[in-house]
């Protein structure tokens, strides 16, 4: 059973593709609001994100969406799904526009891909990482299942997550530079690719989030 | 095994109907936008580019209605493109479900938009159009301008420099289409690709003027492209895209099978 799946809207870019890919795996209700009572009543939580990442925290701060995200994950312990910046935005730092503060909820940094970025062969790649990339499933996780180790998942990023703690680490990546591509910690689990624009694969990763009790 | 190379079908929708011309005119019906685009995300497609030429503002609504099925119905990136003149015109397309915005005329007349809106909505959303025509031979060198109006009215803008410029605004990626091959199934224009994937660090997109499929694989091995776009080949059923996605796998190209 689903429930009620709160969509954390803090006024960045469109959240409907996100709401409508959760429906379509069998969301039982999804609410795409910043309203405490109906975030606090829901019995899960994904918390996406578009944009820059200044403009993101301030939004976020200024809706009390940190408080609300904090309290969620850390003491309801709810089933908590963070997408592309709002991956981003759980970490401490982040190197976009000059830098800027994150919410630390999980330590480790957010960097730049650089401009010239080479594979180990040497091959020039391209910035933003956009496209559908492999994913190496570095950890068993109840939102792998069903979805076989290196299938490809679509990311578009400049800035790539570097978590201080490794063991966090769910899923992982070479672009030019190791990349974060998933971290789990207790009831939290986040994507730095957008599940909601994976096809058949991310689409099963988000019905693997609707019937995860939160537990790894 | 890295990043896949893209493969794009393009819907170039007039009034609500997928239309298809050849060098711009002669169009011809290719069906409901929303139905083949759901085709399309089943046959695995790797994003689907949605481009209106409607003029009318009536045609402008439906389209906000026919990108909001086809966000509702399609699970892969959906770029929206044609007519997007202002910030307000990105952010209706965004809510309407759009994943990137395709900016062509607008960025000419205006290349700050670029600036402000990839200020506003993070350079990952915006993707410049550049309509490129060869246009003169200096030193047997060929020379690429920007053309705008479907290809008819030539702007002096030099199609390199210009992917250049549109780069460090703040685009996000590049749909580059050869106005000399558009509709004409001769194959992409491979000489302007390679220069501007050469000279610019962000995603460049190869379109117009697909007939089978080596033409796909020759905008990567040559032009050096980071997807390829299509819209006739698959259209009126010659290709698949699963058949497309083989081909180049057979030929050492990654793709997402």
């Amino acid at each position: 059973m689903s429930g009620v799946v709160a969509v954390i809207d803090y006024g960045m870019g469109n959240l409907h593709s996100v709401a409508s890919a959760l429906e379509h795996v069998g969301a039982e209700q999804v609410l795409v609001t910043h309203d405490a009572e109906l975030i606090r009543q829901a019995d899960r939580v994904v918390f996406p994100g578009v944009g820059a990442m200044r403009d993101c925290m301030a939004e976020i701060r200024r809706l009390k969406c940190d408080q609300l995200l904090a309290d969620a994950l850390l003491e309801q312990q709810k089933p908590v799904l963070a997408i592309c910046v709002g991956m981003q935005a759980l970490m401490t730092r982040s190197e976009e526009n000059a830098g800027v503060d994150c919410l630390d909820l999980i330590p480790g940094n957010v960097r730049y891909f650089g401009s010239s970025l080479n594979s180990a062969e040497g091959e020039r790649l391209k910035v933003p990482h956009m496209g559908w990339n492999e994913v190496h499933q570095t950890r068993d996780h109840p939102l792998w299942q069903g979805i076989e180790d290196r299938t490809r998942f679509y990311f578009v990023h400049s800035y790539y997550v570097d978590a201080a703690q490794r063991d966090l680490v769910a899923g992982a990546l070479d672009y030019g530079v190791h990349v974060d591509a998933a971290l789990a910690r207790d009831n939290l689990f986040a994507v730095q690719f957008h599940p909601e624009k994976s096809h058949t694969a991310g689409l099963q990763l988000l019905k693997n989030f609707l019937q995860w009790n939160g537990q790894c | 095994m890295g990043l896949a190379k893209r493969i794009i079908p393009c819907l170039d929708v007039e009034n609500g109907r997928v239309v298809k011309g050849v060098n711009f005119v002669d169009i011809r019906d290719a069906g409901d936008p929303v139905e083949i685009a759901i085709r399309y995300n089943e046959q695995g497609a790797d994003e689907i580019t949605f481009l209106d030429i409607t003029a009318s503002h009536e045609g402008r609504e439906t389209t906000v209605h026919t990108v909001e099925q086809i966000a509702e119905n399609v699970f892969i990136p959906l770029t929206v493109g044609g007519g997007i003149r202002t910030v307000e015109d990105i952010r209706t397309m965004l809510n309407a479900g759009a994943d990137k915005v395709s900016i062509n005329t607008a960025a000419i007349h205006n290349p700050e938009l670029v600036r402000e809106a990839a200020e506003r909505f993070g350079s990952q959303c915006i993707v410049v159009a550049i309509d490129a025509k060869r246009v003169e031979d200096v030193g047997g060198e060929p020379r690429y301008e920007i053309f705008t109006h479907g290809g008819r009215k030539p702007t002096g803008i030099d199609a390199v420099a210009w992917a250049e410029k549109m780069a460090s605004l703040g685009a996000g990626e590049i749909l580059l289409t050869s106005m000399d091959r558009d509709g004409t199934k001769n194959g992409f224009e491979l000489g302007v690709t390679r220069a501007i994937t050469d000279a610019v660090n962000i995603p460049v997109i190869a379109s117009g003027g697909v007939g089978n499929l080596d033409h796909l694989v020759e905008g990567v091995t040559i032009g050096g492209a980071d997807a390829v776009l299509a819209a006739s080949i698959f259209h009126f059923g010659e290709y698949t895209v699963p058949q497309a996605k083989a081909y180049m796998a057979e030929r050492d190209i990654e793709v997402r099978l």
